[in-house]
């Protein structure tokens, strides 16, 4: 397993942001995290890469702890809303990149990518749009040749098209290097086009880990699934 | 991370650039007018230091003296401000440090190059503004006679507020995560301890000297001393400070034999008629009250002595070197703070 997090608990003063939280991912496997606003995905996230850390339980993140997994490089992670240096060109962030993780950085993909995508080199990311921004974000995880991509709503901020380009791409790179994804989300309909897993959280709790294949036929069932395990959730919330 | 560090200080420098280059154009223009001026005072006082010639000199000065010295005293207060705050407070509220921690680098060296390259310039531009201005008011500083009297303005004090208010600005940042409490919490900081160390630590560094001296009718006068931020005492006898080259004086009490100060009960039985009449600081005293102030201080001499403690010139460097420890030390804590709370940070 490339992931594997047992009982995961994370505490902030009174409140339970996520409980007894246990998952296994496999390798190349590309999980969908959905749930609604509040619901623990991000928090579940944070504590995966290490800038959280848990009040209980165990996150084994490629076989140690996530510190340890970010150091070596082969985790990329895009944390929500995509953070990059406004001041800073495009070509200063592969620079970064590079210099930050020289040992794994491909270059010439990145470069690539950049130039795919059409990013001006030169342009100062503050000026990007917020899918280009995404895609210069995604384009430093990617060009660390992770063995695992986690991404914090990459796409909540885009307009459907840059949000399916985004997702074509991410599946596209994951696909091609065997790199396991974890994503979060909080629409359904992403999953079913993206995911080859789904992981749906409400409350701070698991509520169903499926492979999708396994679970549903066709996108619209998946929705159903997922709306299903949702308002049944909600139900024990205001039943409690 | 060398490369971003140096990449992201980019701004800043070039302001420190512009600044310095801005103060060495003046300095350099303004300095050889200066060294003739003090040259030809100097020549037409001879051995005298307090000719009309030397004084006029610094009086003609009095202007720019004083704001290079405020140039001094404010840069630190500025690179706190503006280069300590900022540097961990604006990656929170930029959200850009998800971005650097999920690379191959740990939070201790990122926070380490960053203090290194931010921190290396504080001291670079700091000494090179102090030199600059302890360069250009040397002819001043000279006639004046008073090194202490500019201490925290020359040589390399300094570079001690500057590294502080830049370690105060950051551990600031960390712990706010916001640029603007930061900067206000850096100014106040600096504007504290710097209260602090000059008026209660800096004091008590090294023993004063200690010279007793009868009191002089002619020049011991009445009235109260100290300042609206500390208090003003109650008005007793005030004997001229007595003048030692480049001396910090420190105190000046009068005592009987034994070492008893002067009381206001003493000093009422013998001058029964002290403090009344005309005159004070709105204008000369008449003669009449003059010679009564004369016969006071002459009864009150049979009994009592001044006793000054004073820090000598030669000391100078002493307290230089020792005040920029200190800064440096509470430096040191301040970025150890700093690293023990970034490896604490969670969120």
């Amino acid at each position: 397993m490339i992931l594997e997090t047992e009982q995961l608990a994370k505490r902030y003063r009174r409140r339970w942001a996520l409980r007894d939280c246990t998952l296994a991912v496999p390798e190349g496997a590309i999980v969908g995290l959905v749930g609604p606003n509040g619901a623990g995905k991000t928090t579940l996230l944070q504590l995966i890469v290490g800038l959280l850390s848990p009040t209980a339980g165990a996150v084994r993140v490629l076989g140690g702890t996530p510190d340890a997994a970010m150091r070596s490089g082969r985790v990329g992670f895009v944390a929500q809303d995509a953070p990059t240096y406004a001041g800073l060109t495009v070509a200063d962030h592969l620079s970064l990149g590079a210099g930050l993780n020289s040992h794994r950085w491909d270059a010439a993909a990145a470069k690539e990518r950049v130039e795919r995508l059409g990013l001006p080199p030169r342009q100062k990311a503050g000026r990007l749009s917020g899918g280009q921004r995404a895609q210069l974000a995604l384009t430093l995880a990617l060009s660390k040749s992770p063995d695992l991509l986690v991404l914090d709503e990459p796409v909540a901020s885009l307009d459907p098209l840059a949000r399916r380009a985004f997702l074509d791409e991410t599946v596209a790179a994951a696909t091609a290097t065997g790199t396991a994804v974890v994503l979060s989300t909080h629409l359904v309909a992403d999953l079913a086009h993206t995911c080859t897993h789904v992981v749906v959280v409400a409350g701070g709790r698991i509520r169903l880990a499926a492979a999708i294949a396994g679970l549903c036929a066709t996108p619209a069932e998946l929705e159903r699934v997922v709306l299903d395990e949702l308002g049944r959730a909600t139900d024990e919330g205001s039943s409690q | 991370m060398i490369w971003l560090a140096l990449r992201q200080f980019r701004t800043s420098a070039w302001t420190a650039v512009v600044g310095l280059v801005a103060v060495a154009s003046v300095v350099v223009a303004t300095r050889p007018h200066l060294a003739d001026a003090a040259a030809a005072a100097q020549h037409a006082c001879g051995s005298d230091a307090h000719c009309p010639a030397l004084t006029a000199f610094a009086l003609d000065n009095t202007a720019a003296r004083t704001v290079f010295g405020l140039v001094v005293t404010v840069a630190p207060a500025l690179i706190g401000a503006f280069w300590g705050a900022p540097m961990i407070a604006g990656e929170f509220e930029a959200g850009t440090h998800r971005l650097v921690w999920a690379q191959s680098i740990s939070r201790s060296r990122w926070l380490a190059v960053k203090l290194v390259v931010a921190g290396t310039a504080t001291v670079v531009a700091t000494a090179l503004l102090s030199a600059l201005v302890t360069w250009w008011a040397a002819p001043l500083d000279h006639a004046a006679a008073a090194v202490y009297g500019t201490f925290d303005q020359r040589d390399i004090v300094p570079i001690g507020y500057a590294l502080f208010a830049f370690a105060f600005g950051v551990t600031a940042g960390l712990v706010t995560r916001r640029t603007l409490p930061a900067m206000a919490l850096t100014l106040a900081g600096l504007l504290t301890v710097r209260i602090l160390v000059t008026e209660w630590i800096r004091p008590l560094v090294f023993a004063p000297r200690v010279v007793s001296m009868p009191l002089d009718p002619d020049t011991t006068g009445y009235g109260s001393g100290g300042n609206i931020l500390f208090g003003v005492g109650p008005s007793t006898l005030q004997p001229t400070t007595p003048d030692i080259p480049n001396a910090w004086i420190q105190s000046v009490r009068i005592v009987d034999a034994a070492g008893e100060p002067l009381t206001d009960q003493v000093l009422r039985a013998t001058c029964p008629t002290l403090g009344q009449g005309p005159g004070g600081p709105a204008g000369p005293a008449p003669e009449a009250v003059r010679q009564r102030m004369h016969d006071c201080v002459a009864r009150i001499g049979e009994d009592y002595h001044q006793v000054v403690t004073y820090q000598p010139g030669d000391r100078y460097w002493m307290f230089q070197w020792w005040e920029l420890a200190l800064f440096g030390f509470v430096t040191a804590l301040l970025c150890g703070y700093a690293y023990y709370r970034l490896r604490r940070f969670r969120g």
